[in-house]
């Protein structure tokens, strides 16, 4: 089915950037990463033509720099002969926040579609367009993921915290969220929060 | 308690009272805050303010087993914690496509329509107390339930956070005579249905305060993302159990009730002719249950890991459509755990809903949403 | 029909003055238990928070517990922790010498049993646990934990039973493992002592043939 979409998207929407993720699971639940630019466009097409009314779940989702290892077969003439040479390359991806759509059909009983949208990086460039003016159900979705994550979604009517306080300076579910250690509590004897209070202590003794 | 303060605008002559429905509040269904202005008694902005039962499920997800998330389900809808379980473990199975044995999913049928029938219960009791009826009804409301929490206490050994089900299959089985005790409840439930219709049912109070009260239109609603019993309400056909036939509900007969209106009448009554609906659901599940394992033998308890990609799952659950989105990495932890509230995402329209009504009618028009802070804060 | 107005709220009061006098009446309709006078009868599989297992009359000597954590590591909250013994040399011994469940932290999942591959750890139905003290009384340690087998079988006879066949089923496979391998060992000697009396009493070595007459013409 997201073939068919992603052949309809192409003919109604020639030059709009979308390409399919592949999903390895079982479930072939297969992804169209969108970018940036063309993502309201075609998320109005996606509710007015395909008629995908139900915006049923927007998640926020961190990708930190990673390694990836690729294993290349290349060709190589060594002494006059050609030999197949299998090597691993590895190469460096840079970290991105993503922002998942899953779209269903209540007109047509079908889905889920999944719509991928990627920040360019995790720290400067990390607005997105929103698509409440599209489906109203992202209204607080977004405010979440906004929330935990980072992401700004330009466009939206009110972006602001939702679960935290909106004093609150950092952005939680993200992957390199330091949890904090200064508050009152009692751990029990084998708490790993101790072990960190005793050693900003130590720390904080010495530099006194 | 709630804090207001009174400001005037611009105009000079027409003052409107900020009044903040704190998270402290016998009707608002957990710590949940609504900032209220009002013009007189008429409601003119509602912002809501989530957050009081902010728990991280998610982030303690990422942390543990895939299986040490199935006890954190419970504690997401606390009212139903069999049905999030079952969500869970259909995402998990959808990842690494896992079958589940034809016995655990009658099961899962049966524990699954239980809850549905004791939320409902528990809904059309808080909805009472919340109009004015105080602690009666609720308490003919709970009688009913407990009976159904008993039957989940006989066999998972807790009340709520029951911690029921395992990928693949369920994670023990019915303990001797459990099933006549289900047979007991299921006869006994129509009669507590049509003592409760004959309390509400041409009520005069009832039909005052619910007819007419915040209709939604069928478009609306499902652009705002709402679910279950709410977008059925509008007069929208459409059950996750019919349209995803998740499990074995197409073996089953039963029908869809809708709304016409979708004002706070049709959310409430719906959700009795859904109880009816769910009986005949469990007869059916209890007559064709088979024998044979509880759980899939190849499925994994400890050291799970299921293969790299990602899924999301869905079921009906009595709030709406509750969904995980899992991606894994391979490892033994997931990679990133979602939760998609029904509960939050109902309450998108909550301040479309509630604008020009008067103050008392919020309380109703929240409790038709039926929402749980669990679930919405996570 | 019946279209008085208020006849719909009397209705209501109807089914109301109904179940209140039904209370003096029915035993249904009062639902009510007088706790903590009456104390409600608790189904089999009811459960509170773990306990460890031990067999016969001594908690150290019969502990079923080997300290193998897996409880600890797959405990949801981490509410677990176990420091394993070890003897005067320093070498580990297959029992804890400390074992500490915070109840305060525990959520009552029950996975710790379900992983358990020693039959040690089960859930306790005792529920009337508060104190004052957070961490005098609701941390158990080990000695607060130790309870006999014949109390596990009092409040879970069914589970209990099911844990003593598959006990005894282990038991007697070893012992039957043993027997066997006891058996085979006993085979294999014999055998070796039947093949030693078989071969006759040695003549030394192969006798080598008379020498020939070396002055015999061909």
């Amino acid at each position: 089915m997201i073939t068919a979409v992603l052949e309809k998207i192409h003919s109604g929407l020639p030059g709009a950037h979308v390409e399919l993720v592949n999903n390895p699971s079982p479930c072939a639940q297969h992804s169209l990463l969108v970018g940036a630019a063309d993502a309201r466009a075609v998320a109005e097409f996606l509710r007015d033509d395909l008629q995908f009314d139900f915006a049923s779940n927007v998640s926020g989702v961190d990708w930190p720099p990673r390694k990836v290892k690729e294993s290349v077969v290349r060709k190589e003439t060594v002494d006059g002969v050609e030999k197949e040479i299998k090597e691993t390359i590895e190469h460096d991806v840079p970290g991105y926040l993503e922002a998942v759509y899953h779209l269903y059909s209540v007109a047509r009983k079908c889905g889920p579609i999944t719509l991928r949208m990627r920040t360019v990086d995790r720290d400067k460039n990390v607005s997105l367009p929103s698509l409440t003016p599209v489906w109203k159900s992202a209204d607080f979705q977004e405010r979440e993921v906004f929330d935990l994550y980072g992401i700004r979604f330009d466009g939206h009517p009110d972006l602001r915290r939702l679960l935290m306080w909106d004093e609150y300076a950092d952005h939680p579910m993200r992957k390199d969220f330091v949890p904090p250690d200064d508050f009152e509590y009692e751990p029990t004897p084998h708490d790993n929060v101790l072990k960190r209070v005793k050693a900003r202590e130590a720390t904080e003794g010495e530099g006194a | 308690m709630s804090t207001l303060a009174i400001n005037s605008t611009s105009s000079g002559d027409a003052r409107t009272l900020d009044l903040s429905l704190g998270p402290q509040h016998p009707s608002t269904h957990g710590v949940f805050r609504m900032n209220v202005t009002l013009e007189g008694e008429t409601v003119v902005k509602l912002k809501p303010v989530f957050g009081y039962l902010h728990r991280n499920h998610e982030k303690i997800a990422e942390g543990n087993s895939w299986l040490a998330a199935m006890p954190y389900t419970d504690r997401l809808d606390y009212i139903c914690p069999i049905t999030n379980n079952w969500a869970y473990a259909v995402a998990v199975e959808k990842l690494a496509g896992i079958e589940v044995a034809e016995r655990a999913e009658y099961i899962r049928v049966i524990v699954g329509e239980l809850t549905r029938l004791q939320n409902h219960a528990a809904f059309l009791g808080f909805v009472l107390g919340d109009m004015g009826a105080w602690g009666s009804a609720l308490m003919y409301a709970f009688r009913e339930r407990e009976k159904i929490l008993d039957l989940f206490e006989s066999l998972t050994g807790a009340r709520m956070m029951c911690n029921y089900m395992r990928f693949g299959g369920c994670r023990c089985d019915l303990p001797p005579g459990w099933i006549e005790g289900a047979t007991k409840v299921v006869d006994k439930f129509p009669a507590f249905l049509d003592e409760m219709e004959a309390l509400l049912t041409g009520n005069e109070i009832l039909l005052a305060r619910l007819q007419g009260v915040a209709p939604l239109s069928a478009a609306r609603a499902i652009n705002g993302g709402m679910s279950g019993p709410v977008l059925r309400a509008s007069g929208v056909d459409y059950d996750i159990r019919k349209v995803d036939g998740y499990g074995i509900y197409n073996r089953f007969k039963f029908r869809i009730p809708r709304g016409e209106v979708g004002d706070c009448y049709d959310r409430f009554m719906l959700r009795v002719i859904e109880s009816r609906e769910s009986l005949q659901i469990l007869k059916q599940a209890i007559a064709g249950l088979p024998g044979g394992p509880i759980i899939n033998p190849k499925a994994k308890l400890r050291g799970f890991r299921p293969p790299v990609g990602e899924a999301y799952g869905r079921i009906e659950s009595p709030k709406g459509e509750l969904g995980f989105y899992v991606i894994s990495d391979g490892t033994d932890k997931p990679y990133r755990f979602r939760i998609r509230p029904p509960s939050l995402i109902n309450l998108t329209l909550l301040e479309e809903l509630c604008l020009g009504t008067k103050i008392a009618d919020v309380m109703i028009i929240l409790g038709t949403v039926d929402i749980v802070l669990g679930e919405v804060d996570r | 029909m019946m279209n008085i107005p208020g006849s719909g709220i009397f209705k209501g009061m109807v089914v109301t003055a109904r179940n209140m006098v039904g209370s003096y009446l029915l035993k249904e309709r009062l639902t009510t238990e007088q706790y903590p006078e009456e104390r409600p009868t608790l189904p089999e599989n009811a459960r509170s928070f773990p306990f460890l297992v031990y067999d016969g009359t001594d908690p150290e000597a019969g502990m079923r517990c080997v300290s193998c954590k897996i409880c600890e590591k797959e405990c949801p909250p981490q509410c677990i922790y176990i420091v394993q013994d070890r003897d005067a040399a320093g070498k580990a011994l297959k029992r804890p010498k400390v074992f500490n469940i915070d109840i305060a932290v525990c959520m009552s999942c029950q996975i710790c049993v379900e992983v358990c591959p020693f039959e040690s750890i089960r859930m306790d139905n005792a529920y009337e646990l508060s104190s004052y003290d957070r961490f005098g009384s609701l941390v158990l340690d080990k000695a607060k934990l130790l309870k006999s087998n014949a109390y596990y079988q009092s409040i879970h006879p069914t589970e209990a039973a099911e844990t003593d066949g598959r006990i005894e089923a282990d038991r007697l496979k070893k012992e039957a493992a043993a027997a066997a391998k006891a058996a085979a060992a006993q085979k294999a000697a014999a055998e070796k002592a039947a093949k030693a009396a078989a071969t006759p009493a040695e003549p030394a070595a192969p006798a080598t043939p008379a020498p020939q007459n070396p002055e015999a013409s061909a």
